[in-house]
């Protein structure tokens, strides 16, 4: 390589280093520092070792912070997980209008969250919203949507699941379509049944790709901020706070920048063990 | 091609196989584009019919001046226009860092670019939400907090687009090059007159995905643009919620997803290929 090119390439590199620099490798840096420090950017930072940790052990919402947050994904895996993998077999085994399908399911997916989160809000009122009203019609409710500790947290995994199933849709689709049709073949020579053949051949060539949708849907579902946050702002009696939006708390409303970076690197620590599994996967899955 | 049912048995079960695809798309209008229908509804009643007649399909009077109502006085169009100010600039340098980035390590190749590039690899492990708070300080301390800047510059750190154009460019031949540089080229008319022309389907992707991701951004530009005037619609509608009339709030949020809804219609086949050959969301 000649000089010139040498140069060329240096140049070209400056503006994914300085962008990726400043607003991605340095704050991860900055994160870790931060959580050994105190900062309440009005007196000058100073290190205080383990103070910040203490700090969170200390608050009782963080038990719950966890616990929500290991509800929702847990509500989120039961709800929202297999949601997508029917509908994908379904919309591929009746082609009809599969075009017309393809945009109706991702159409939820294109609203703005913060949109459909209001949405769902008003749908969710407990006298004049949708859904109290159709139930009414049959003679059930009026539910306490977002109002009663024990619904406030799976209301909001409906909502989710509404927003985000379409994705999953169509990269399951694009999966069926690559299972090879000779294994169906063999399959039903054998004489295995419809049902059969989707729990013995379908489901197996999918698995690849469904360890990794599973994991990344931990990966999101543990940073779930918006529900929370429009619809219900942690409540009722802090049944929906979730970590990120403790986080959010202790930096942007109580200015406790150490303590909220605490909490974000001990995320960081879980969140970066999942995508470690998850690029493996990836990667075995890619060379397969 | 077959699938799980094959052609014979399709025969067998035309019947039911109809019945269930009737259900299926009945299930997914109501699924997909019911609460966008309810929604416009919604948009064009007025409150107090809302409250009273909640099921109604069509509202007595329709009132199109919710519409032009919240446009003004909810400011719609006013954070519609923050909205696709920062969708703009965070369109342009996420592509500008990827294709100038994807260019020096896929076709310059430094030697130190292996290093460059496992370092931008490296991020994809770590969601950005999870150094936030560190990320706001530092537009804190540049002093762009509460500009543009401030969600722009960052939407540039997106390992993703550089992984996608990287290997586009990987896989042009590297002859034309050699074409180009015999002719007297250097690298940045080889960029520009070369590389680009060729990219066009992976620079349209990357855009895409980039617009519909802009577009939907709530949690940082709330940290990071606190001036109320400054905010994006998205993030002035929860603030709004609190305030507004509901049909004028409706009418807003109606407005708030016709750009994307819009966007994503007309770009429906490469949004939806996009989304399955690139396999997951950035």
């Amino acid at each position: 390589m000649t000089r010139r090119s040498g140069l060329a390439a240096a140049l070209f590199l400056i503006p994914t280093v300085l962008v990726f620099g400043l607003f991605s490798w340095w704050p991860i840096v900055r994160s870790v520092v931060l959580g050994f420090q105190r900062t309440n950017l009005v007196e000058a930072a100073a290190f205080t070792g383990l103070d910040n940790f203490r700090t969170l052990l200390a608050d009782p919402l963080l038990v719950t912070a966890a616990g929500n947050t290991l509800l929702f994904t847990g509500l989120a895996l039961i709800i929202g997980f297999p949601v997508p993998i029917v509908l994908a077999v379904l919309m591929s085994e009746l082609r009809r209008g599969s075009g017309l399908m393809r945009v109706l399911v991702y159409l939820p997916v294109v609203v703005p969250p913060v949109v459909a989160v209001l949405m769902w809000k008003w749908f969710y009122d407990p006298d004049s919203g949708l859904f109290n009203q159709l139930l009414g019609l049959v003679g059930l409710g009026p539910y306490p949507w977002l109002q009663s500790t024990g619904m406030a947290m799976p209301s909001l995994v409906l909502e989710a699941t509404w927003a985000g199933a379409g994705g999953a849709v169509l990269i399951y689709l694009a999966a069926l379509s690559s299972v090879p049709t000779e294994l169906y073949e063999a399959a039903e020579l054998d004489g295995a049944s419809v049902w059969r053949r989707l729990w013995h051949v379908t489901l197996p060539q999918l698995r690849p790709i469904l360890l990794i949708m599973l994991l990344l849907q931990v990966i999101n579902t543990f940073q779930v901020f918006t529900e929370p946050f429009v619809l219900t702002d942690g409540g009722p009696e802090d049944s929906t706070v979730t970590v990120l939006l403790l986080i959010y708390r202790y930096a942007f409303v109580n200015g406790d920048y150490g303590a909220a970076a605490a909490l974000s690197v001990s995320l960081a620590v879980v969140l970066a063990v999942l995508s470690a599994v998850y690029l493996r996967l990836t990667r075995t899955w890619g060379t397969k | 091609m077959r699938g799980v049912i094959s052609d014979t048995e399709r025969r067998g079960m035309r019947r039911r196989l109809s019945t269930i695809q009737v259900l299926l798309i009945v299930a997914l209008l109501l699924e997909g584009a019911g609460p966008i229908y309810w929604l416009f509804k919604g948009a064009i009643s007025s409150t107090q019919e809302s409250l009273r007649d909640p099921l109604a399909l069509w509202p007595a009077e329709a009132r199109w001046s919710n519409l032009t109502e919240a446009w003004t006085t909810l400011e719609v169009g006013h954070y519609l226009t923050n909205t696709v100010v920062l969708v703009a600039g965070s369109w342009f340098t996420q592509l500008f860092v990827a294709a100038t980035g994807a260019y020096a390590l896929s076709i310059l190749r430094p030697s130190y670019g292996k290093y460059v590039y496992g370092a931008v690899l490296a991020t994809l492990f770590l969601p950005a939400t999870v150094s936030m708070v560190s990320l706001y300080l530092t537009v804190l301390d540049l002093g762009i907090a509460n500009t543009p800047l401030s969600v722009w510059l960052p939407a540039g750190a997106h390992a993703f687009n550089v992984l996608l154009v990287k290997q586009f460019f990987d896989g042009i031949p590297r002859e034309l090059f050699e074409a180009a540089r015999l002719d007297g080229a250097g690298a940045w008319r080889i960029f520009t007159s070369v590389v680009l022309p060729m990219s066009r389907p992976i620079l349209a992707v990357v855009s895409l995905l980039a617009v519909m991701n802009a577009w939907k951004d709530f949690l940082w530009p709330m940290i990071a643009i606190t001036d109320t005037e400054s905010q994006p619609l998205a993030v002035a509608l929860p603030r709004l919620a609190d305030t507004s009339d509901q049909a004028l709030l409706i009418a807003g949020m109606l407005i708030a997803i016709i750009p994307p809804v819009a966007v994503f219609l007309v770009f429906q086949r490469q949004i939806i290929r996009g989304i399955a050959f690139t396999g997951l969301k950035g």
